[in-house]
């Protein structure tokens, strides 16, 4: 394929795919609780751009409306519910480094090398040119469960759940021009609901270990008991 | 590629490799006046950097009675092969001789040529700043130069060539293409130039005081003509990587023939977009701290991750069908 012959509008579409992979690293080797949110809302706000510029390229109408839907729940909605989750805990100032960030780093590159060998014998297809986009999402996908294998915060976590979902949209668009319009809202629905279940839990888990580092779940407890 | 190989082309070529060691001074006295005036200082004249220099060239090269036959060479060859280095990126048109015999991989190696002697200067009289500073050069560099080559790789594999001025000469003709691998390559690139250069979030150039220096501990035993050659070529180098990433990522306006008005523009434009350059990196080191000397590995770290991902979305979204 050669890029330059592809319109500017699709050449765009590429970029931002790109950054959002990028996010994605970011997102693993964030060790601030705010900056990674941060990530996140950006990576939440360049899936919602390739959305509308999918929907602009192809005339697909009803991408707007979930490029919208993204944009308020992913970019603005579910950062902004975190955020305010993590002052409530006060874990503002909480900072949480990877046992050894350049070998997880590496796992992620890795990963993105296997999704691309995953997806190889589907882009030989060519169908469309966001084909190439589906290893991308398919990474994202991945190292948002990288993430949370490695973070043992459980808002980290959270973060790398809500990421895999990003992946998973941008498959959905890229690869088949966006889900039926009723799916999309059922799954962002989920994902709302995801969120405030998760923020319960997190009152919860905190009020019994006194900590969000979810390894400290797995000890026995004697005392356990009589609370 | 014989024909770049004629009389008006060995002239151009010699005539831009003095133009780097001419305009070096004035990019480094830029950057500080514009340095200066964000932080509402009037600041030093643009030539000032050249002032410097002529003092130094006039003053007595003092040399320590411990220092080897080394210690007297390693500003030649520094400078000698950070020109090399610098003569090899088109400055004002490609398909010059000296891009025909040189390519990428010689231009890191000439470099890595030119840190390595630095370095064994540094440790020559056996002061322990000099040691310090070597060490620490030298971490930075092998830590830079994989994320820089990785780079490069990047801009190798889209023109199908190593060479640098058929890299250019792919761009000029293939017009304006948004490539996900060039803004990852761009971003490994400038990481690399800021740490390569000594610039703030990994060296201070300014600093003579603390224990943080890096560059600066190396040359703390030169004086006179050496000093001067040695700081030219920082200098020089700094130019280097800002005529690459400009000519490179923004190849718009480089003369493509030998004609007086390709040359002219060539330089206006190149001119233009070094000052561009030269404000944001200004800008960048007023904004930022340095770093502490072991987040460094960090943020190479990172170059090497950018590096990296611009390779790989290079196959995947860009050869992928």
């Amino acid at each position: 394929m050669n890029l330059g012959l592809l319109p500017l509008l699709q050449q765009l579409v590429l970029v931002l795919a790109a950054i959002v992979l990028f996010l994605s690293f970011v997102l693993l080797a964030q060790n601030r609780l705010i900056s990674a949110i941060h990530a996140f809302a950006w990576q939440g706000a360049l899936v919602a751009a390739v959305t509308t510029v999918v929907a602009a390229t192809g005339h697909i109408h009803h991408l707007y409306f979930s490029a919208a839907l993204t944009l308020a729940l992913k970019a603005l909605l579910i950062p902004w519910m975190l955020h305010r989750l993590v002052r409530r805990l006060e874990l503002e100032r909480h900072t949480e480094s990877l046992q050894s960030p350049t070998l997880v780093t590496m796992a992620a590159v890795a990963l993105v090398i296997f999704s691309y060998w995953l997806v190889l014998p589907m882009i030989q297809e060519e169908l469309a040119f966001t084909r190439n986009i589906v290893a991308i999402s398919l990474a994202v996908v991945l190292i948002g469960l990288l993430m949370m294998v490695f973070r043992t915060q459980a808002v980290a976590q959270v973060l790398g759940f809500m990421s895999m979902e990003n992946g998973l949209f941008l498959a959905a668009v890229s690869a088949t021009g966006g889900m039926p319009l009723v799916v999309e809202l059922g799954v962002a629905f989920d994902v709302l609901v995801a969120m405030v279940l998760f923020g319960v839990f997190f009152l919860q888990i905190r009020e019994s270990i006194d900590s969000l580092d979810v390894d400290r779940l797995n000890r026995l407890r004697e005392t356990g008991g009589d609370q | 590629m014989d024909n770049y190989l004629t009389l008006p082309g060995w002239v151009l070529a010699v005539f831009q490799s003095c133009l780097y060691i001419a305009l070096a001074p004035l990019l480094v006295g830029w950057v500080r006046k514009v340095k200066a005036r964000l932080q509402n200082r009037r600041g030093a004249p643009l030539l000032q950097a050249y002032r410097d220099l002529y003092k130094l060239l006039a003053k007595e090269a003092r040399v320590a009675h411990t220092a080897s036959p080394l210690f007297r060479a390693a500003p030649y060859i520094v400078f000698t092969a950070t020109w090399m280095a610098a003569a090899t990126v088109p400055l004002l048109v490609v398909d010059l001789p000296t891009a025909a015999i040189a390519d990428i991989i010689v231009l890191v190696g000439l470099l890595a040529l030119a840190r390595v002697f630095l370095a064994l200067a540094g440790m020559d009289v056996g002061t322990a700043f000099g040691g310090m500073g070597a060490s620490r050069e030298m971490l930075i560099g092998a830590l830079a130069e994989p994320a820089m080559l990785m780079a490069v790789f990047t801009l190798a594999m889209t023109a199908h060539s190593t060479n640098l001025s058929s890299v250019i000469d792919y761009h000029l003709v293939d017009g304006f293409v948004l490539r996900p691998s060039y803004l990852f390559a761009l971003g490994g690139l400038v990481l690399v130039a800021v740490a390569e250069s000594g610039r703030i979030p990994i060296d201070n150039p300014t600093t003579h005081l603390e224990l943080t220096m890096i560059h600066e501990a190396m040359l703390l035993e030169y004086s006179g003509r050496h000093l001067a050659l040695m700081e030219w070529s920082a200098q020089i180098k700094l130019l280097l990587y800002g005529t690459l990433i400009a000519n490179v990522f923004f190849p718009w306006g480089i003369g493509r023939g030998f004609g007086a008005a390709a040359l002219g523009l060539g330089l206006a434009a190149v001119l233009a977009k070094l000052a561009a350059l030269g404000a944001i990196l200004a800008v960048g080191e007023t904004v930022l701290a340095k770093m502490r000397l072991f987040r460094a590995p960090e943020f190479l770290n990172l170059a090497l991750l950018l590096s990296l991902l611009g390779l790989l979305s290079h196959v995947i979204l860009e050869v992928g069908a």
